[in-house]
């Protein structure tokens, strides 16, 4: 028998008689699942997660779902194979022993693999004093459980809400509460909303378009601690400038937290950016090696990008839990050559005060940009971000149906500033600085992280065990 | 009946929103939202919808396989 002819029925019998076991059980576990069984595999596969729910979509929860339109269980996500799993759902997944090849969960039991999936993904970071947080009207937003009782807090009509962080959940659910007529003030660190993941320039546009809403924002402003009432419910927040807010619905959107804990002391490249692994979603090792048997996809991955100077990514969008699922299932039941890379130029949406804000590439690449087409004026405009005159990202307001062209530009390299397209120009098309805030300064994190090239960098974890 | 929309794919055309407007609505000129889980009475509609889309960014679940 050739090697080949060795090579193909390996694969043949791993994908009759493997052991699949996926942990994380949204889109990305999800979606893996299916790819999985649409590659032809037929053997047991076990999707574990910690929530009690099916896998539902998240992007919903902070618009239509706080609004009060959709309840907050109509977010199943629909599915486009039948899987025929075995599901273990609301038992979190606690351990990962790569020795014996078995996943521990948090009911003790020892789920065996012979390929592991991890798609753990994010969670909402806590306001950081417990008791605090613990004060009732304090929320957080990630879950359809957290997106359930937000949304009954809101419908109770608070006097007022204060949202702390204004990254893009942060002011969706801004918008939203103007939606509905309810005073907010959103507190944000830094210069501007969205600063994080769009710059400055960007962020203060945004900015107009809260006050504009009636958000009271506040910007350079911490919140200095939250106080409660005798029941136990919050009623006052105390700002670092020496103000202090009544208020009765605090929401902290704060960013997400890696879930990664579970990984401790299994030997993969785990840390506070996620799992490093390779562009096929193969994990590596603590020592930068790639395994042969473990997976990452979604938002817990963290790879290295071509476009990016091979500096790896974090990124916590829609289409990466869905491509990088698709990429990391079909390398699990293959073998190269027959790898594939998730290169996803990445992209993301944010509805809020009536603007569609979209983008492609990576903005915090980038250090300069320039607007490109429309009018700012009217909320509905093209600007370009560029990193040593190359073309990295672009944003659009409301002028959504452009991005496809600017994205083709980035996928070439394009110069930057990028060549005027015929149309629409506005006035000013000089580059000028993007006003990202420096690495480490607290502010809403951006969707997507550059983590740097080596774990080090950005202050990325990397935890050596004995 | 659960649906999703690719909203990085969905450019605004709003043909949806003409074809279930009960399932789809417009926030402002582009940000669409959506019921994601409509009423099986409406799927006839949704399933115009997701064929109308210039895009093709409505995705209809295509199976019953649900956790038991």
């Amino acid at each position: 028998m050739t090697l080949q002819a060795t090579l193909s029925e390996l694969v043949r019998d791993f994908k009759a008689n493997g052991r699949i076991v996926i942990v994380g059980a949204s889109l990305a576990g999800l979606r893996a699942a299916e790819a999985l069984r649409e590659e032809g595999f037929t053997g047991p596969l076990t999707i574990i997660g910690d929530e009690p729910h099916e896998p539902y979509d998240r992007p919903p929860l902070s618009k239509q779902v706080l609004k009060g339109w959709v309840a907050a269980d109509h977010t199943t996500l629909p599915r486009l194979q039948a899987l025929d799993a075995d599901w273990r759902l609301g038992v979190a997944a606690t351990g990962l022993d790569r020795a014996t090849r078995q996943v521990r969960l948090a009911n003790g039991e020892q789920v065996p693999f012979d390929r592991l999936l991890i798609a753990t993904g994010t969670r909402a970071r806590q306001w950081p004093d417990p008791t605090e947080a613990g004060l009732q009207g304090v929320y957080t937003l990630r879950s359809r459980d957290d997106a359930a009782r937000l949304q009954q807090a809101l419908a109770a009509r608070p006097s007022r809400v204060l949202i702390i962080g204004a990254g893009f959940i942060g002011s969706e659910m801004a918008s939203i509460c103007r939606e509905l007529d309810i005073p907010v003030t959103v507190a944000e660190r830094g210069p501007a909303p969205l600063a994080g993941a769009l710059g400055a320039v960007i962020g203060e546009i945004a900015a107009e378009m809260q006050r504009d809403g009636g958000v009271d924002l506040r910007c350079g402003v911490a919140v200095s601690s939250l106080d409660g009432d005798a029941s136990g419910h919050v009623r006052r927040a105390r700002l670092s400038d020496g103000s202090t807010l009544e208020v009765d619905v605090v929401v902290a959107s704060l960013g997400s937290i890696r879930n990664v804990e579970w990984l401790e002391g299994s030997g993969l490249a785990a840390g506070v950016w996620g799992v490093g692994c390779d562009a096929g979603g193969r994990a590596f090792d603590i020592n930068g090696v790639t395994t042969d048997t473990v997976y990452v996809a979604g938002d817990v991955a963290r790879a290295p990008h071509v476009l990016y100077e091979y500096q790896f990514l974090a990124m916590e969008h829609w289409d990466n839990a869905v491509l990088g699922a698709k990429v990391a299932a079909h390398n699990m039941v293959n073998v190269e050559p027959g790898y594939r890379p998730n290169l996803l130029l990445p992209g993301f949406w944010s509805g809020q005060f009536g603007v569609n804000i979209k983008s492609v590439g990576v903005p915090p690449f980038g250090d300069q940009i320039v607007f490109t087409q429309g009018s700012v004026k009217d909320r509905r405009f093209a600007a370009a971000y560029g990193h040593r005159g190359r073309m990295v990202a672009a944003v659009t307001f409301n002028q959504g149906r452009w991005l496809e062209y600017y994205a083709r530009l980035i996928e070439q390299s394009a110069p930057f500033p990028p060549p005027p397209p015929g149309w629409d120009r506005p006035a000013d098309m000089k580059p000028m600085p993007a006003e990202f805030p420096e690495p480490g300064v607290s502010t809403a994190f951006p969707d997507v992280v550059l983590t740097g090239h080596d774990p080090n960098a950005r202050s990325a974890e990397f935890r050596l065990r004995h | 009946m659960q649906i999703v929309v690719d909203l990085n794919r969905c450019q605004g055309y709003a043909q949806c929103v003409f074809l279930a407007h009960e399932v789809f609505r417009l926030g402002g000129e582009e940000a669409l939202t959506y019921e994601p889980n409509p009423d099986d009475a409406r799927l006839l509609q949704v399933e115009r919808a997701a064929a109308a889309c210039p895009v093709q960014a409505i995705v209809i679940g295509r199976s019953e396989d649900v956790t038991p």
